[in-house]
């Protein structure tokens, strides 16, 4: 039996879930899809007293539409969002991205809170969720709070969760008609973590020039991060190859990325420039009607 | 102590058993039901040699836990035999296409691409290829796995 002793809980509510937490929560992890705290449990690089299965709280699992947002439930599966028309029309761009966590096998026991929570830096799910200046929905025994994802992620797999909260669910903005998206990413093999990935949507006015311009960067600083400076600079330009350019190296200096086993900081940083241009042309395509495939 | 009252269905079979929480479904399924064609290569969700389904779709089972399947149906390469005895359209395409040499991978596969099937009876090369990208065969290479497949799906789609 490879993890270690541990007890065993299953609320069968969010209520009870919370409860569970605000007693045991220092000594406690939450369950959900396992992809990968299981792994964790595997090698006992994790060893909670307790463990708080939430696989069959009700209600948690879910994607609507409510005003601006698409609103998912923390336990709703990778392969339900993938296999979504709701989804696909709202947030084409979540539909893209969603493609890239893992494989079939991971995606169909994977959980959107377990990705949100996780906080790994190159997981999509956070990159999308940053570009699109989406929120985090927290609950705790006390009620609800929501928080930005500027305020979630603190650094690499840390986020503002507490011993005693755990996520209820994530909204994403929904895009406009007419907003073109594209989610690129570069990985060892389709399925592994991404070493560069980004999420670009713009929005072009009537003379062709970008209007509003969302971008975000995974894989290259301890959190997921919005390419703020980069938006501000695009927008108001035309598409064309020396924009492209300009955000290019622009990106290239606002990135901090680190060297590890599967490339080098500076290989990283080109990838990021690179990635970024893919992106934008992409998205941009995209807005201006035509098909990227 | 803590021992977690389980009830599942495995293979058409009701299953009724006390586990240990920390008990993987991997480990419940080859040493408590000696169910030994699920393979554990790496325990950590990488090679895909640990394939089953669960509710109808693929999942690691080395990821779950058994207390995890109360409830749920479970199938493992096992019930891909024909009730004849002979091997299933899938197993026999991997036979007629050399697609194993050592087979330790060759459960995770067929499990894998069983369930892909079924939803999409005329992939591509290349969702064929996506579709294997989750499990690891450190022997065949993946050319005579990938025309195992092909063969597959067209005696599905016939
Ligand atoms: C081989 C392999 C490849 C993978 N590749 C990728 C990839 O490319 N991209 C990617 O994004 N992911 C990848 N993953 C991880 C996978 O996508 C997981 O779905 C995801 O990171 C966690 O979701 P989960 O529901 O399985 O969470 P779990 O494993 O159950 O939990 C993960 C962590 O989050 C906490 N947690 C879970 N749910 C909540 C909640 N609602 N509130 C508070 N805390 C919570 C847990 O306590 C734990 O610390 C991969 C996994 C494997 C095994
Ligand atoms: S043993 Fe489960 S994926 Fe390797
Ligand atoms: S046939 Fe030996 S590992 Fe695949």
């Amino acid at each position: 039996m490879k993890p270690a002793k541990f007890n065993y809980l299953r609320p069968s509510s969010l209520e009870e879930a919370v409860h569970y937490l605000s007693e045991y929560g220092e000594d406690a992890k939450i369950l959900s899809g396992g992809q990968s705290l299981i792994p964790l449990l595997n090698m006992r690089l994790s060893t909670p007293k307790y463990l708080i299965d939430i696989g069959r709280a009700e209600g948690l699992s879910y994607i609507q539409e409510e005003g601006e947002s698409l609103v998912i439930g923390a336990l709703t599966k990778h392969r339900e969002i993938e296999k979504s028309e709701l989804v696909k029309e709202k947030c084409p761009l979540l539909s893209e991205a969603i493609r890239w966590v893992g494989h079939e096998q991971i995606r169909n026991r994977g959980t959107v809170g377990g990705s949100i929570a996780h906080g790994d830096p190159s997981a999509e799910l956070p990159c999308v969720l940053t570009a699109l200046r989406g929120e985090v929905v927290i609950a705790d025994v006390n009620g609800e709070e929501i928080v930005s994802p500027e305020d979630f992620f603190l650094t690499y797999m840390l986020t503002s969760l507490q011993p005693d909260q755990l996520v209820k669910e994530i909204r994403f903005p929904i895009l406009k008609q007419t907003s073109g998206s594209a989610f690129v990413e570069v990985a060892r093999r389709h399925g592994d973590f991404g070493l560069v990935e980004v999420a670009a949507v713009v929005d072009l006015s009537e003379d062709g020039s970008f209007s509003e311009v969302k971008l975000a960067i995974g894989g290259v600083n301890s959190v997921p991060t919005a390419l703020g400076d980069v938006e501000r600079l695009l927008v108001g330009k035309e598409p064309t190859e020396e924009s492209y350019k300009d955000a290019s190296v622009l990106t290239m200096e606002m990135i901090e990325p680190e060297s590890d086993l599967h490339g080098t900081a500076e290989y990283r940083r080109e990838l990021s420039g690179t990635m970024v241009i893919r992106a934008l042309k992409q998205a941009t395509i995209r807005a201006q009607g035509g098909r990227v495939m | 102590m803590d021992g977690v009252k389980i009830n599942l269905k495995v293979n058409g079979q009701d299953i009724s058993r006390e586990v240990d929480s920390r008990l993987l479904l991997s480990d419940f399924i080859r040493e408590s039901l000696y169910l030994t064609g699920t393979h554990i290569g790496c325990e950590h969700g990488v090679c895909g040699a640990c394939t089953i389904h669960v509710n109808g779709d693929p999942v690691r089972s080395c990821l779950m836990l058994a207390v995890q399947a109360d409830g749920c149906e479970v199938k493992t390469v096992e019930s891909l035999i024909q009730e004849n005895g002979k091997l299933n359209y899938l197993q026999q395409a991997f036979s007629d296409n050399h697609a194993l040499q050592c087979g330790f991978c060759t459960p995770g596969f067929l499990m894998t691409v069983s369930g892909f099937l079924e939803e999409n009876s005329k992939p591509s090369e290349d969702e064929i290829k996506k579709c294997i990208s989750g499990n690891l065969c450190r022997c065949t290479g993946y050319s005579n796995i990938i025309k195992a497949v092909k063969q597959a799906a067209q005696t599905v789609s016939n």
